[in-house]
């Protein structure tokens, strides 16, 4: 499983907040929530975002309230992945049940600059630096998680699990 | 293979498990499931998704309209309407509305949702509350929420524990509150990404259940997956006077593991803030007394239960709000609005020229009311400062006790509340 795209780069305690600030919360339209990605912090970052891109963030990534329509909005925004040096849990579950690959990778903050060309290789657990020529290496996602991720989110592999009669 | 301590047990037990370490992954059967009217209705929609008739136990769901009630606009109302509409579909006898409950984690303790020992999973961060009680409890986002709905089960990485052992007696208008801001500022906002936060010590002991469960609230926010306070007497009182429903005490056992301990003693401490824009940026009231403030708001799920609401009213009595600063008070719950109906506070309040609000998430939402506009700064009982989290990404929130609240409430300017003692 590889994704790839350009790297827009974020400082430590990136919250739900600023991902996506509340008065917009009472929207179910993934587009809709999309329209105010990151306003909190950068207003421009749905345009950014929109052919496709790859955060690089610092520590605890995703702080803040369990709102999923954080991830949600990143993730129809344009961002195809996220690489943070550490991440909130609860946001890190979000991201992979809603299918939107996620990588912790202790050090990354120093190996990317802004607009890089970023290759991330899920199932090896792997970054690849294109326009530096260099790969770092993430920490590895389990398994199941890797399913999930594959399925399209945790609905659709359950889905998928129930109908194979193993649930 | 050593001892468990009580996370780790109840994690054990509902995964029919004899033992678990920290690292593993276990597939935990649920013992209730909480959403409220902003995760809920996503929960609800993807649930459908799934295409099920039934949710796997009717009984086990409590649904809270709190964040955004009464309606403020269209939009919320449908959301309401889902929420409703779900509950009678599955016949879920556990649904909030609005004027019968409150926040959704006061409604969880208060009307006996929560029972030590139990697994507990809520579509909102702050669901890590409920450890005051003895019980596992962490939150949880919607499409999770959704295949609880249908299994009744989730996988979960047993964490590593972090042992707080607290001694010492709070000195006169210092709180629980300005314990857990003292902690998450050596801690920082990230230090326990993952972990959980066991409260122990002669001061937990002594410590009302209402202040266990401020710090048990404030725990995600070093990161953490929960808060945790083996239950004692007080623990089982509390629980049993609210439901008669069986439930098992699990106690660390006393070679249990932990990741570290940490010793603070309360004796000397002073009362803290957080400044903006971090809940980590802790600082003695003394560095930042004299700021000015807007706002000050009284309420959440940290601080607005009654003995919050007490010890604000010490020094709000027979005094009054400073002319050109706002104060909103939000009792937790219905019944803490009674409950100070009753003793007389809200009249204390609404002489001291403060705006008690309907019970809800209230202004700690920055979605609803009591906004703040660019350039003004608020303090606030609630738990996150976050740029924007109030209203304006140009505001400016302080998180105090709900001592130090009032106290700047009245003088207009942040201040240590000591200054208000008697005598
Ligand atoms: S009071 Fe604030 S922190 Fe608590 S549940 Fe409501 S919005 Fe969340």
């Amino acid at each position: 499983m590889r994704v790839s795209g350009r790297a827009v780069i974020f400082g430590n305690n990136i919250n739900t907040d600023v991902i996506i600030p509340s008065k917009y919360l009472t929207s179910l339209d993934p587009t809709e929530l999309a329209r105010h990605a990151m306003e909190g912090i950068d207003p421009n970052f749905p345009k950014k975002a929109r052919d496709g891109v790859i955060i690089v963030a610092g520590k605890n990534f995703g702080c803040g309230s369990s709102r999923e329509q954080a991830p949600i909005a990143l993730k129809y925004a344009g961002v195809r992945c996220i690489i943070a040096e550490s991440f909130a849990r609860i946001f890190y579950r979000n991201a992979i049940n809603i299918g939107l690959p996620i990588l912790e990778a202790p050090g990354i903050r120093g190996e990317v600059d802004e607009g890089d060309i970023i290759t991330a290789v899920l199932n090896e657990g792997l970054i690849i630096n294109e326009s530096k020529g260099k790969v770092i290496e993430a920490i590895k996602l389990p398994d199941f998680i890797l399913d999930i991720i594959a399925d399209g989110g945790l609905i659709e592999h359950l889905i998928k699990v129930m109908r194979g009669g193993q649930c | 293979m050593g001892g468990m301590n009580i996370s780790e047990k109840i994690l054990a037990h509902a995964s029919e498990k004899e033992y678990v370490k920290p690292g593993e992954i276990v597939d935990a059967k649920v013992d209730m499931a909480m959403i409220n009217e902003i995760t809920g209705p996503l929960a609800i929609q993807i649930f459908k998704r799934i295409g099920l008739e039934r949710v796997w136990d009717n009984q086990r769901i409590v649904l809270v309209l709190d964040h955004q009630v009464p309606a403020d606009s269209v939009k919320s109302a449908e959301l309401h309407k889902i929420m409703r509409m779900f509950a009678k579909e599955q016949n879920i006898p556990f649904l909030y509305d609005v004027g019968d409950g409150g926040i959704c984690h006061q409604v969880m303790v208060e009307k006996g949702h929560v029972r030590p020992g139990e697994l507990i999973v809520g579509a909102d961060s702050h669901t890590c509350t409920y450890g005051a009680l003895g019980a596992f409890a962490t939150g949880i986002g919607s499409t999770e929420m959704a295949a609880v709905f249908a299994t009744g089960k989730l996988w979960l990485r047993v964490p590593s524990t972090i042992r707080i052992d607290v001694t010492g007696v709070f000195g006169e208008f210092v709180t629980p509150k300005d314990l857990i801001l003292y902690v998450i500022g050596e801690i920082g906002a990230d230090g326990a990404i993952y972990k959980a936060i066991e409260f122990t010590g002669p001061t937990i002991r002594q410590m009302s259940i209402s202040g266990r469960l401020t710090l048990c609230n404030m725990a995600v926010e070093m990161g953490a997956k929960t808060g945790i306070i083996e239950p004692d007497e007080k623990t089982i009182q509390y629980v049993r006077e609210r439901t008669d429903k069986p439930f098992r005490i699990f106690r660390s056992d006393p070679d249990a593991r932990y990741e570290k301990t940490m010793e603070f003693n309360v004796d000397n401490l002073e009362p803290m803030v957080a400044c903006p824009h971090s809940v980590d940026n802790v600082k003695p009231v003394k560095d930042v007394e004299g700021v000015e403030i807007d706002q000050a708001f009284l309420g959440s799920c940290t601080n607005g239960r009654l003995e919050d609401l007490e010890v604000a009213a010490r020094i709000l009595k027979g005094r009054h709000v400073k002319k050109g600063v706002r104060m909103l008070v939000t009792p937790a719950s219905s019944e803490v609005y009674l409950e100070a109906l009753r003793s007389g506070l809200l009249e204390v309040f609404v002489r001291a020229g403060a705006y008690v609000c309907n019970p809800a998430c209230g202004a700690c939402f920055g979605g609803h009311m009591g906004l703040l506009a660019a350039g003004e700064v608020c303090i606030s009982s609630s738990n996150r400062n976050f740029i924007g989290r109030m209203g304006s990404p140009e505001a400016k929130i302080y998180l105090a006790s709900p001592a130090t609240v009032a106290a700047s409430a009245v003088v207009g300017k942040i201040t240590d509340p000591r200054r208000f003692l008697e005598g």
